[in-house]
């Protein structure tokens, strides 16, 4: 080939040239989060509505800053912090209304909350037992901490701690445990897993036949679910020499959390057995966990915990008696699991059907193929609908407080009765603390949720 | 060019047993009211390469997917490493930890990093100790030659690639036979070449192979035996010599006619 009829050849690499000022440094940024929209003048047509986003824009920022300039005076710069001794609502009155602050102020009255913080965040807990809550959700955050923190070791094992021990240590820190406990039964249910468990060894090691063996796994589970109960019972009937706090008792944040922790420990396993069932191609298990599912979401909320707290005795026999705060946690716990499970089963819904093929084909169990393959994907795929779930869950705990147990919500509307702080802003300073609450609560899980998302995703794309 | 390279091939170990591994006799299937698999008897022995070609749709994947349950035949026997495959579960999942199966879309487990890829049906099915299924496992990533990307995730790695990570996870099992659903199907031509050489040098090792696929060139190679279908029917099986060179079948001379000219 001669040269000539070669019509272009670079004979050196075209020169890196540094980007346009759209695309790098301080106007790059602000060309691509804000200004994109509104420079372009190419046309007359273009250049009008560019101008108006611009309008537009501005008047938002405008309404924005000027509602958030408000809460910020509100809750921090005309807010009252601190009063004197013995001075109530006098502290948070303007002088048209009674008190010392000029007229038209408005601001936080801060001094109510801090005088009702022991209740808004324990009810009517006794006051000298504060300590056990408090107990109780210190092991529960440092527990929590540690299985997020990436390099701590063990994480595994505290997952489990708090999973299994950790609920029983919060149940009788809180109620101060020494439940009547039937030490006759738990002997006879110990005595049966026990036994349960040797016929599984026994059937395990082919010493019972083959059909036997078979179910070999099936009596070791039910041997150590047997035990695991008996042990759970004969540990609440302990004395602990704590005094006895009843549920009534309890309120405020404490309430809060229990049933929301409850809700959303429950909800995930609950709903994840659930999920499966429905997509199972056994007919009782898909028939049961859709009439299941559809059942709890057909219903409200309210009127489940309704039914729990005021029908449900009506059905029991005399004398049976459930705790009140019990039944509407099984009720939130049930409910949630049922929004929980079409969650999920949207993330199995999504799974490629090669998934499960490449784990049937390496000779994977159902259980295997599950648990290793097709839930970690699924449940990382749903981490935005399930933590959606969650918040929702928290925020759904509010509606507790009509079957008159006082959660955060109920307890700060109840200090509004008591007319010594009875100030013109003292609904308003109630609601902003508990929103604050409720934000820093939620805001938290969904930010742990955005960095399990990007941890997860990492892993798979390049 | 075939032919010549024909020869390029080390066929010491290919040879073929009288151990059956493989018996379908009279085996049919229905999606629904149609007949996707027809009156269908095919024998495996040990050490043979087997390659099924055919027209789309005529029941190729389907027949091999057969073997190993990940679709179920209706009426007839199919009989897998002497082991009988009807509806029970165990012996399910005792013929599926003898077979190995590779995908048209390698089917990687996208969250496990290639190792774990290769090692979790060692140590969760075959309960071996985790130690002894990574060497096992870089054993086998050796052979398939991507040692070095142990520990990357599938999706960083190249179709081809991926597809010999597949074939590694597949042999990691330690399987008597292996089933290979148009390996090279969903991959870029120069992809193609390094799955097919990682297979040849498998059948080069005295694998039993079913292969679904439309690499002739690969069936002139290794197979000891191509067999044509068409509509849910074997129509032609022959050694690959007679096969290509004389069909017998005008479906099959269509077939290779519209194939191998172009």
């Amino acid at each position: 080939m001669s040269k000539k009829n070669v019509n272009f050849v670079r004979t050196e690499a075209a020169p890196l040239l540094p980007p346009p000022a759209s695309e790098a440094g301080i106007t790059g940024w602000l060309y691509q989060n804000i200004l994109n929209s509104m420079t372009d003048f190419s046309s007359p047509v273009a250049s009008i509505k560019s101008v108006l986003m611009a309008l537009v824009t501005l008047f938002l920022l405008y309404v924005g800053l000027g509602q958030f300039w408000a809460l910020l005076d509100f809750s921090l710069f005309s807010a009252v912090w601190t009063t004197p001794e013995g001075v109530k609502r006098e502290a948070c009155l303007t002088v048209d209304q009674g008190g010392e602050l000029p007229s038209g102020w408005h601001g936080a009255c801060w001094p109510f909350v801090s005088a009702k913080l022991k209740f808004l965040m324990y009810g009517a807990y006794d006051n000298d037992q504060l300590w056990r809550p408090n107990l109780t959700a210190i092991i529960g955050l440092i527990g929590l901490a540690w299985v997020m923190i990436e390099p701590l070791p063990y994480r595994r094992y505290v997952g489990a701690f708090l999973l299994t021990i950790y609920p029983l240590i919060a149940l009788i820190l809180l109620t101060g445990g020494n439940f009547d406990t039937d030490y006759n039964s738990v002997t006879v249910v110990t005595i049966l897993g026990l036994l349960l468990i040797t016929i599984g060894r026994q059937a395990k090691a082919g010493r019972l036949g083959a059909t036997a063996g078979e179910f070999a796994g099936m009596f070791g589970t039910f041997g150590w679910i047997f035990i695991a109960y008996a042990a759970v019972n004969a540990t609440l009937g302990v004395d602990f020499n704590l005094r006895q706090i009843g549920t009534n008792d309890w309120g405020g944040l404490l309430i809060t959390l229990v049933v929301a922790v409850t809700g959303i420990v429950a909800s995930l396993p609950l709903g994840i057995v659930l999920a499966l069932g429905r997509r199972s191609e056994m007919p009782v298990a898909r028939i049961l966990s859709t009439v299941f599912i559809e059942f709890w979401r057909g219903v409200p909320l309210i009127t489940v915990l309704f039914m729990a707290s005021v029908m449900l005795p009506l059905f029991l026999p005399e004398g049976v008696n459930f705790d009140n705060l019990l039944r509407a946690l099984i009720g939130v716990m049930l409910f949630s699991a049922a929004y929980m499970a079409e969650v999920i089963r949207g993330g199995l819904q999504a799974m490629d059907k090669g998934q499960f093929e490449g784990a049937d084909a390496l000779g994977l169990s159902y259980w295997q193929k599950m648990r290793l393959i097709i839930l970690p994907q699924a449940l990382t795929h749903v981490i935005p609908g399930i933590v959606n779930t969650f918040i929702g869950l928290f925020k759904d705990t509010t509606l507790v407080s009509i079957v008159s147990i006082f959660d955060m919500l109920g307890a700060v509307q109840s200090t509004y009765a008591d007319p010594s702080w009875g100030t013109p802003v003292q609904d308003e300073t109630g609601y902003l603390f508990i929103v604050i609450i409720y934000f820093v609560f939620c805001f938290g899980m969904s930010r742990y949720s955005m960095f399990m998302e990007y941890k997860l995703s990492t892993s798979r794309k390049n | 060019m075939a032919k010549a390279e024909a020869q390029n091939i080390d066929r010491s170990k290919m040879t073929v047993s009288d151990e059956v591994v493989v018996s379908m006799s009279g085996v049919n299937k229905w999606y629904g009211t149609f007949h996707v698999l027809r009156d269908i008897n095919l024998t495996v022995n040990k050490g043979e390469r087997i390659v099924i070609c055919g027209p789309s749709g005529s029941g190729k994947s389907t027949l091999i997917r057969c073997l190993n349950r990940l679709e179920e035949h209706q009426l007839g026997d199919i009989n897998v490493h002497g082991i009988e495959l009807n509806s029970d579960v165990k012996n399910i999942e005792e013929i599926r930890r003898e077979v190995g199966m590779v995908f048209q879309h390698f089917n990687l487990f996208p969250h496990l990093t290639i190792l774990e890829n290769c090692t979790l049906a060692p140590i969760w099915v075959r309960q071996m100790p985790k130690k002894d299924a990574e060497e096992i496992a870089m054993k086998y990533l050796e052979t398939v030659k991507i040692p070095e990307q142990a520990h990357k995730y599938p999706g960083q790695l190249s179709g081809g690639q991926q597809q010999r990570v597949a074939i590694a996870r597949a042999l990691c099992m330690q399987p008597q036979l292996m089933l290979f659903d148009e390996p090279t199907s969903a991959l870029d031509p120069e992809m193609i070449k390094e799955v097919l050489d990682t297979m040849v040098a498998l059948a080069e090792d005295g694998m039993t192979m079913v292969c679904v696929t439309h690499e002739m060139g690969f069936a002139r190679k290794v197979a000891n035996r191509v067999i044509f279908m068409d509509e849910g029917q074997i129509i032609e099986e022959k050694e690959p010599e007679t096969f290509f060179n004389n069909p017998e079948n005008d479906r099959t001379k269509l077939f290779l006619s519209q194939i191998l000219n172009h």
